[in-house]
């Protein structure tokens, strides 16, 4: 493993120095040039973005849509105008859900799932079912936490108007096939919602090569700031969608009674937009180009594989998802025999590492996978063979530590 | 054992709850959820004699939650609703960290959660019982 110290880009770790970081899923920490990007923004850039007609507002508009062209070539999109700014993955899903959902579902249509869906990406579409009288239904995976292009072929039906799934599990930490997904859909004249929360920060996404339909991801687990988030819609569609909020900003002309909307992407975007989390964003995108996905990949595998290894060795510890650690990109989910993962994590915390334990926001998985919750370790390239060992040694004295012999 | 990472008396109660079980002599019971982490524990009550003649609870929780459930059922039963409620309500009071020594007293073993204080993330798992607890108290006797 190339051993370059990624830990000093972040300033947590100075401020921390024995910390153990390995929450990444949840969000990842923020190297220092994220902190600049924004505070230059607020110290030299700020006024209210595309309003002002002097050199300030022109500036901050520039550093806002500055940001937008980063993430377009970022994620290969084919213009500026598919790019809206969100404050995260959630409320882009939101926003599908309210603006073309309910724009194009209708009684009798049906809206199709993974099991193992995030709650925002699956909470819209509930809600959006229950209003509309649209059939909402999920395609279920093994153990293994795989999903197979044949097994959603066989769910679709001429009535499946949306098919929408994560790229990467939040629990199983699995790639799923989009891009075969996308074809399918297509071929049934289903659309298809790709929630990349998970992917964008450890994999290369193309949204052009995944024909995916909307895309939707946060700032925050890609180490920018909170409260910056995207979603990315084919142009045709986006056009054809009614807004989301309704404000200042996204329009073009306003009466008393009516008004007509702005052009994309800011029809989308309406009242003052997080201009500083955008140069946040800009700057961590920056980032993440300079190291590299390859270098992401090959550091974060290596880990998976180390921490994959010895917890197989550890007795009593369970394994959620794929027997096969380049199936979990730096997402490992787990349970201990006879110990809660409150307990678990509880005593993680006490020994300086940061990890969750919970349902991880997805319920209806841990239903159909039988357990009621689970702990779960997320890597990020910046963690280092020293975190896993550290977890692995606290992980082999859990039980002793709970009573057990 | 010297790396224990909760008080003996937690994790004993924890290892070997007496009252995790169903009650069919049960007249009432009620469900409380953790909505923090959805774990969900269900109490079961024999309040055929006006008093807690006999008491269990069922569901999944951690160790401080189960162990919590299980030392307050220790405590209550034989109690009146009323006794019971007024226990319930020191247990806040410790929680809380308002607790006068003669109260805490009074807590018996439940005295054991009383660092949890100082766990702000486990509060919700140490009251969870005692909260379903008084619902369930209070309902009964506004019946
Ligand atoms: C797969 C997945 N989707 C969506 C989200 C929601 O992200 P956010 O809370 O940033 O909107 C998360 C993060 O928790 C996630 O892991």
């Amino acid at each position: 493993m190339n051993n370059r110290n990624y830990k000093q880009d972040f300033p947590v770790f100075s401020e921390y120095p024995q910390l153990v970081y390995l929450d990444n899923s949840a969000t990842t920490q923020k190297p220092q040039t994220v902190l600049n990007a924004a505070e230059q923004y607020y110290r030299a850039e700020n006024a209210n973005p595309l309003r002002g007609l002097y050199d300030l507002s022109v500036k901050a508009t520039e550093v806002y849509e500055n940001a937008r062209a980063a993430v377009r070539d970022f994620i290969g999109a084919a213009s500026e105008r598919e790019i809206i700014f969100t404050r995260n993955a959630t409320e882009s899903l939101n926003l599908i859900a309210y603006s073309w959902g309910r724009a194009n579902i209708r009684e009798g249509d049906e809206i199709l799932l993974l099991i193992s869906e995030h709650h925002s990406n699956l909470l819209p579409w509930q809600i959006l079912a229950r209003e509309t009288g649209a059939k909402l239904r999920f395609l279920e995976c093994g153990a293994d936490g795989a999903y197979t292009p044949a097994a959603l072929q066989n769910a679709l039906t001429p009535n499946t108007r949306l098919f929408a799934a994560a790229q990467i599990s939040n629990i199983f930490g699995r790639v799923n096939p989009i891009r075969e997904f996308a074809e399918i859909c297509h071929k049934n004249g289903t659309l298809i919602v790709c929630d990349g929360a998970q992917s964008i920060p450890h994999i290369p996404v193309n949204v052009q090569e995944l024909d995916v339909d909307f895309l939707a991801f946060s700032g925050h687990k890609m180490l920018a700031p909170m409260g910056i988030g995207a979603l990315y819609g084919k142009e045709a569609l986006l056009d054809a969608m009614p807004p989301f909020l309704y404000g200042g900003e996204m329009i073009e002309s306003v009466t008393r009674e009516s008004a007509t909307y702005a052009e994309l992407p800011h029809k989308f975007e309406a009242g003052t937009v997080n201009a500083g989390g955008a140069a946040g964003l800009h700057a961590a995108i920056r980032y993440l180009r300079e190291v590299g996905f390859d270098e992401i990949r090959r550091r974060e595998d290596a880990l998976t594989a180390l921490a994959f290894d010895g917890m197989k060795q550890i007795p009593h510890v369970r394994m959620i998802g794929a027997d096969d650690p380049a199936e979990h990109h730096g997402i490992l989910t787990f349970t201990i025999d006879g110990v809660h993962p409150h307990d678990v994590a509880a005593i993680f915390d006490a020994d300086g590492i940061a990890l969750r334990a919970g349902h991880h926001c997805a319920q209806p998985l841990h239903r159909h996978l039988g357990i009621p919750s689970t702990a779960r370790m997320s890597i990020a390239f910046y963690n280092d063979e020293q975190d896993i060992k550290a977890f692995l040694s606290t992980l082999k004295t859990i039980r002793r530590r709970m009573g057990y012999d | 054992m010297t790396d224990q990472f909760y008080d003996e008396i937690l994790l004993d109660h924890n290892m070997h709850p007496q009252h995790l079980h169903e009650l069919p002599t049960a007249t009432c019971s009620h469900a409380g959820v953790n909505p923090s982490c959805g774990d969900e524990i269900t109490l079961h009550l024999d309040l055929s004699e006006g008093r807690i003649t006999n008491g269990s609870f069922t569901g999944v929780g951690c160790a401080i939650s189960q162990a919590s459930a299980d030392i307050m059922l220790d405590l209550m039963i034989g109690k009146t609703p009323q006794e019971a409620l007024h226990l319930a309500e020191l247990f806040s009071k410790m929680i809380s960290g308002e607790i006068t020594p003669e109260e805490l007293e009074s807590l018996e073993e439940a005295g054991a959660l009383q660092n949890i204080s100082r766990m702000p993330a486990r509060v919700k798992c140490a009251t969870l019982s005692w909260r379903t607890l008084q619902q369930l108290l209070s309902s009964y006797l506004s019946q």
